[in-house]
């Protein structure tokens, strides 16, 4: 078995079923927690309306604090629409999807991907640098963190190297570059890429909460 | 420190603020717990609180930091140490260790630590000293985290092991023996009731056997701003409603709830129910308190067990729909004035309209300071932080930030519905030399009431 049989193989399959069970298993656990109902009576019905409202009001920063906190944002959504564009928008991922799913969709030409992937690179360095200079990240940061950053990062940078094929090998470098992609779904259960469905879950339940009670979250 | 030595510290009822006479003497530790008794009953009450909301709120921080660029504490004090989510960091390290879906990983492999009697220590000042649970923070959250309720949380584990800073701690027990953080017995309470009636020839009917309307009031105003009872009496009389004052339950404020007692909270709550249920009162207002509306209005029931029996309006929703109703008319006050937004009655209550209502019934200009309404800069005084003096320096350079945005309003008047934030007002203000004063919204209703004579 060739390391690319290897990754392709069984390191898929193990890296899929830690994806999907670690998941549901950390999901359901704080789901499964004591849940307290809220007796007291609602300013207003269909606190949920809030919930969805909180959903979207918290995709951008309230104005007052625009200035300060505008580099972050704008940093924030290309480094998550890079990883959008370059995952579901890349010839051969969406060749990769077709062989589970069935089916494909149109593709962005390569180029476009690699100055996606280069400027999204570019973006996640400047969120390392902003961690380990600005004094409040650096205080609250830890090593889930910094691993985040390298398992998120360490992808791009081998699918880079194994598109423009600079590896000496070009399936070993393939290789590589899907075990860095399974190293990512083995640690995102375990760690922030969590956040990845708790932004809704946390939210849905502010925005919900408020919304019963008026004022503003 | 024992609980005697504690308790026996006289409040201050001569300075402007809430607090004790003797700050100079500490005595930040309660009990005789030792200290790993301490970190264990802090460990279990935190556990308490660990649940579904408390627990995804804790999955969900991706350490951004955006929240300290909300936090008025931080912005006095640019110090890492007070970002909001970092005050926190005991009770998510626990949550991480001990009750979270991974638990088993980070305590088999040691991924998280334990947390240490010096941690706990150390953050008695983060939890305390330096947090009003104004809730600013959440709005600036990107995942929209509800920090002021997970510090509300994680202060059961303090005041349970005993770390409460002693100035809190010595008020919150004063007013679970004897009904008031400030001194303000039912006998005190009756007495100054008979003063205002006479100062102002008002009747104010206190222990009525039924009544449609409870009035509560803060120990804030019984000693310091008495007049807020008269005013009070002054258009509930004018109305026509069956209402009165009981010494069984007329202290709104809960220092139980402040300093993380939730057996004390439910007792101060309770007294309240109690006397609304026995004298048959459809409707308890609240009075010019900010946390008061918390503990009632949205945490009263919770404290029953069942819906509360009776509707629960802060004073400045009961005169907004008097306004509105007709059911009182005001003259017009030919000024500009700027609102402060008490935290916990706007932002984190819902009450938000009521103010502007009633302003607009006075006729004034209403000129908004640059952070206001819901988005409401905080003035550093509430969750108790007013009655800690190891935190006067931070408080009155927040209040300096929250008086420049008010003074370039260029109001003539400044107007509040908080007595808490209005006595943080009258303490910063004289120590900041403010050309200004801090009004009671209800006060200024009173002084404009159109008075019929037919009542």
């Amino acid at each position: 078995m060739t390391l690319l049989d290897f990754a392709r193989g069984p390191a898929m399959q193990f890296a899929i079923f830690i994806f999907v069970f670690g998941i549901v298993f950390r999901l359901v656990g704080v789901w499964a927690m004591r849940h307290k109902r809220d007796l007291s009576e609602p300013r207003q019905p269909s606190a949920w309306k809030g919930g969805i409202h909180g959903l979207i009001q918290h995709a951008w920063p309230y104005k007052p604090f625009r200035d300060k906190l505008m580099t972050d944002y704008v940093i924030g959504y290309v480094i998550h629409l890079g990883l959008l564009f370059v995952i579901f928008f890349y010839k051969p991922h969406i060749l990769f999807f077709q062989d589970i799913f069935g089916f494909g969709w149109p593709a962005l030409p390569n180029g476009v991907i690699t100055a996606i992937s280069i400027i999204t690179i570019g973006a996640l360095v400047i969120a390392l640098v902003k961690r380990l200079t600005d004094p409040v990240r650096r205080l609250i940061s830890n090593f889930d963190d910094y691993f985040t950053w390298f398992v998120t990062t360490l992808p791009f940078v081998t699918g880079l190297a194994t598109a423009g094929n600079v590896w000496w090998h070009y399936e070993t470098g393939l290789a590589i570059h899907l075990l860095s992609v399974w190293l990512l779904l083995i640690y995102f259960p375990f760690g922030k890429l969590m956040h990845a469905f708790w932004f809704g879950v946390s939210r849905y339940t502010t925005g919900s909460r408020f919304a019963r009670r008026g004022g503003m979250a | 420190m024992s609980d005697a030595t504690t308790t026996d510290i006289p409040v201050d009822l001569e300075s402007k603020r809430l607090t004790v006479t003797r700050p100079d003497i500490r005595f930040d530790k309660q009990g005789e717990l030792g200290d790993d008794e301490r970190v264990q009953k802090a460990m279990q009450h935190f556990a308490k609180d660990f649940g579904y909301i408390a627990a995804n709120y804790m999955e969900a921080c991706v350490h951004c930091g955006a929240c300290a660029q909300a936090c008025p504490f931080y912005e006095a004090n640019p110090d890492p140490k007070l970002t909001p989510i970092w005050k926190l960091e005991p009770f998510k390290q626990a949550y991480k260790r001990e009750a979270g879906p991974l638990s088993f990983f980070y305590k088999t492999l040691n991924l998280k630590s334990k947390v240490t009697i010096e941690q706990l220590e150390e953050w008695q000042e983060l939890l305390y000293d330096t947090c009003t649970m104004c809730g600013r923070c959440t709005l600036v959250c990107p995942m929209s985290i509800d920090i002021a309720t997970l510090v509300g949380m994680a202060r059961h584990g303090m005041f349970h092991a005993g770390l409460v800073p002693h100035e809190l701690y010595t008020v919150t027990e004063k007013a679970e023996r004897e009904g008031s953080p400030l001194g303000a017995t039912p006998k005190v309470f009756a007495d100054r009731v008979e003063w205002m009636e006479d100062e102002h020839e008002v009747d104010m009917p206190l222990d009525a056997d039924k009544a449609d309307v409870l009035v509560l009031m803060s120990s804030i105003e019984i000693q310091k701003y008495p007049e807020s009872m008269a005013a009070t009496g002054k258009i509930l009389n004018q109305m026509g409603k069956s209402w009165t004052f009981h010494t069984e339950g007329y202290e709104a404020t809960n220092f139980g709830m402040l300093s993380g007692n939730t057996q004390w909270q439910k007792d101060m709550t309770m007294k309240i129910i109690s006397t609304a249920e026995k004298i048959g009162a459809e409707l308890v207002i609240l009075p010019e308190c900010g946390h008061a509306y918390q503990a009632l209005r949205w945490q009263g029931a919770n404290m029953l067990g069942r819906p509360l029996p009776f509707k629960v309006q802060h004073i400045s929703e009961f005169l907004a729909e008097a306004v509105e109703s007709g059911a009182i008319r005001v003259n017009k006050v030919d000024k500009s004035v700027a609102f402060h937004d008490p935290c916990q009655v706007s932002r984190r209550g819902g009450a938000t309209p009521a103010p502007r209502k009633i302003l607009e019934a006075l006729g004034v200009e209403l000129r908004e300071p640059e952070s206001t309404g819901n988005l409401n800069f905080c003035c550093g005084g509430g969750g108790g932080v007013i009655t800690i003096h190891r935190a006067d320096s931070l408080r009155y350079k927040i209040m300096g930030n929250k008086l420049e945005q008010l003074d370039a309003t260029g109001a003539e008047m400044m107007v509040t519905s908080c007595s808490n934030c209005r006595q943080n007002f009258d303490d910063s203000g004289e120590k900041l030399h403010w050309d200004k004063q801090m009004n009671s919204l209800l006060e200024l209703v009173a002084e404009n009431l159109v008075e019929d004579t037919k009542s």
